[in-house]
């Protein structure tokens, strides 16, 4: 398949050439998602790394691409912060995963065909399509820019040939079409050779065009733009499982969009006071339930979750259910209400189920059941003693996602250090993972990690105080049907694999 | 060191002390984090990024923390009385603008947080005291700027105060604020014009940006020809810079 020819992505070779792949066990493969996440099976499928100036490669005297690709992937300095990525996403059927980045591209990774010769290939990822989906605007009313980081990316399901998805950075949600071409008309006999129209007296037959094969190529193309809606930063968008609609929630406000209608939408939720001074909480996070169109929630600053029904009333400031965990009050301090405020939640596939991220945990909520989460699950306790130095270097408002695996079972989200985490909710198993290149050779198993909170530490640990706290895992996906995940450290994407796979 | 309002013993009454002491430093150490931590928060809410606007999330939960700890403080007893001009304007079981409230504060401590980080200043540690800047002077060109913040629909931001923009201006260059005057045209180079355009909402990019701010905001200045005495004020200490 031939890239676009504004390819700027490299992968990894050199790791891929290298190690040896993993055999599969003797005994038959279970069905993939539900071999749980077990200890020690992942192991990487490749390294994604996207640079952001095609300049940069100038510099290499030698022109030979692979030798700057490596060149280029080996250090790490030319990486513009640009390059962060700022969300990730899976498609419905796990074929095409997009990533958004600060710098308000978009970059589509499509999966390696399945092929008799290159068994070992499958699960790869390549990149498909890439474009500029946001710029960086000017608010001259109110002198402030307005970052082209993407926020969220949310794929619609496919109902054609083409792809669509919705990106948004903070004030405008885009939604792109993303189609293949790999025939072009040929014979127009009436343009010569330099494309310039021919003298109709000079033309004497009548030659119709016919359609033949080109080099597959991918385009994207925006076809609606969604603006004007929000005063505040979007932090979430949701596509209804009606396909008609979806909506985009702001640190005060949700809007309920129709997809063919771009200059109006509607205000469902509005949290904003009369008096700007009594503001206390702000909206985190929202999505729609997964099948039931009129149900959504809706995540706080304070560490609840409000669910609506859209039938109920036009604007749903009255919840539905309200769902909040009493305050333990010997955990009680001043930083208590800021480490609750609820970073991200998540449906589960079954719909039975949300869950919640805040900043020590994740918790996982029964719809029947509002007034405590059924499952809680300590992503980094020991962070807990470190609560005044995380508020001092802000990270302790650092937004972590979450995701559920396909089949519900198992819970994964970041951490710091370039971990992250899964739990397994059957076997009340946990895992903690590192993406990083130094300790991942390509289809090794990935060794599980430990951090030692005090006292001795043992081989392969590593101390509190050592951690990187520049390096964080703030967005991650799991692959709608099988375990193969891919997890987003700054400006590289990880992609794993469970090796019974 | 002692937590404030606690006096000094003096050193003759020594078994009394120890205990005294011991009792203190627990107290004090606790007062002390409570201190620093809300001087921290208040030096969080007061950095303000230049051109992208702050993230609401993070500033209503610091405000919120800030709001915690001087309730805390209040029940204590330890919180000084709030200026007048504050407390009358609105109703006490409304937490008026914390800001100016921890201001008022300030003012009577004689001390505040470090304001934006970075040139122009020395800089100590973000929790450490220092004396009060000029541009802390006006006080009730702040809270009319509050007040007017208020019915303004489109303000994204929770809390713009006049002290932040002319904070923000202070750690400017001298040369880059002589640039900034001596460039514009003769309309944009009515003072009072400038920085009403930049009362009025809109934040100070770098120097070439404020230049064109004047004609961006006209609706604005006409609520705020009633500052300009304040401003008048303002100008002065900018000018003297």
């Amino acid at each position: 398949m031939v890239l676009q020819s504004s390819e700027r992505h490299y992968r990894d070779w050199d790791h891929r050439r290298l190690g040896p792949w993993c055999s599969p066990t003797g005994s038959p493969a279970p069905l993939s998602c539900e071999t749980g996440c077990g200890e020690g099976s992942w192991i990487l499928v490749c390294r994604l790394l996207v640079p952001t100036q095609v300049s940069l490669l100038s510099m290499e005297e030698d022109i030979d691409t692979r030798k700057i690709n490596n060149s280029f992937l080996r250090d790490h300095s030319y990486a513009t912060e640009a390059d962060i990525i700022s969300t990730v996403e899976f498609n419905h059927t796990g074929e095409l995963l997009a990533t958004g980045d600060k710098g308000g591209r978009v970059v589509i990774f499509q999966r390696e065909q399945e092929s008799k010769n290159q068994v070992h290939r499958r699960g790869e990822y390549n990149v498909y399509s890439t474009f500029q989906s946001h710029e960086p605007e000017f608010d001259y009313l109110k002198s402030l820019e307005i970052e082209e980081k993407i926020n969220k990316i949310r794929w619609l399901p496919q109902q054609n040939a083409a792809y669509f998805l919705l990106s948004t950075n903070d004030k405008t949600v885009k939604l792109w079409k993303v189609s293949e071409r790999d025939k072009r008309p040929e014979g127009y006999n009436l343009k010569d050779e330099e494309g310039r129209l021919r003298d109709p007296a000079t033309i004497t037959t009548l030659r119709v065009p016919v359609l033949r094969p080109m080099d597959l190529m991918v385009e994207a193309t925006p076809r609606r733009v969604f603006a004007n809606a929000h005063t505040y930063h979007i932090n979430s968008i949701s596509v209804n499982s009606d396909y008609e609609t979806y909506m985009s929630a702001d640190d005060l406000r949700i809007n309920l969009w129709n997809f063919e209608i771009t200059n109006q939408s509607f205000n469902i939720v509005d949290i904003k006071p009369a008096n700007m001074e009594e503001l206390t909480e702000v909206i985190t996070a929202a999505e729609f339930h997964p099948h039931h169109c009129n149900t959504f929630v809706y995540s706080s600053s304070k560490g609840t979750i409000r669910l609506c029904d859209m039938r109920a009333s036009a604007l749903c400031d009255r919840h539905t259910k309200f769902f909040e965990e009493p305050e333990d009050p010997s955990n009680r301090s001043f930083f208590s209400e800021i480490i609750s405020s609820i970073s991200d939640v998540k449906f589960s596939h079954s719909g039975r189920y949300i869950m919640t991220r805040d900043y020590l945990t994740v918790k996982v909520w029964d719809l029947n059941m509002e007034n405590r989460p059924i499952e809680t699950y300590q992503v980094h306790d020991y962070l807990r003693s470190k609560l005044c130095s995380l508020y001092e270097n802000d990270c302790i408002f650092d937004k972590f996602e979450c995701v559920w695996n396909g089949s519900d079972s198992v819970i994964m989200t970041g951490s710091y250090n370039n971990f992250f985490r899964m739990f397994d909710r059957n076997t009340k198993r946990d895992v903690t993972l590192e993406a990083s290149r130094e300790n991942s050779k390509p289809r090794a198993i990935l060794k599980p990690r430990k951090v030692c909170v005090g006292g001795k530490r043992r081989k392969d640990e590593i101390s509190v105080d050592s951690l990187d706290f520049s390096k964080k895992i703030l967005h991650t996906a799991w692959h709608p049907s099988e375990n193969i995940i891919a997890v987003a450290a700054t400006n590289n994407l990880y992609i794993f694999q469970d090796k019974v796979n | 060191m002692f937590a404030r309002g606690l006096k000094r013993k003096c050193v003759g009454h020594e078994e009394d002390v120890e205990g005294a002491l011991a009792g203190l430093k627990t107290v004090s150490s606790y007062s002390l984090q409570r201190q620093s931590l809300l001087d921290m928060s208040l030096v969080k809410l007061q950095l303000c990024h230049m051109l992208v606007e702050p993230n609401l999330c993070r500033s209503v939960l610091i405000a919120n923390t800030v709001r915690q700890i001087q309730e805390e403080m209040t029940q204590d007893g330890t919180w000084r009385a709030v200026a007048p001009q504050a407390a009358g304007r609105a109703p006490l079981d409304r937490l008026v603008s914390t800001e100016i409230l921890c201001r008022a504060a300030w003012e009577q401590e004689g001390a505040c947080p470090a304001p934006g980080l970075g040139d122009g200043h020395t800089q100590g540690p973000v929790s450490d005291l220092c004396p009060v800047t000029s541009a802390q002077a006006p006080r009730h060109p702040q809270s009319s700027v509050w007040e007017m913040d208020g019915p303004r629909e489109n303000r994204g931001s929770f809390h713009k105060s006049l002290d932040q923009i002319f904070e923000t201006l202070e750690t400017k260059n001298p040369s880059c604020m002589e640039e900034l005057f001596s460039d514009v045209d003769s309309p944009y180079y009515d003072l009072d014009t400038v920085l009403t355009g930049m009362m009025g909402g809109a934040r100070p990019g770098p120097c070439e940006g404020l230049e064109g701010l004047a004609p961006a905001t006209p609706g604005p200045s006409s609520s705020c020809k009633s500052d300009l005495g304040e401003l008048d004020h303002v100008v002065e200490i900018l000018v003297e810079t």
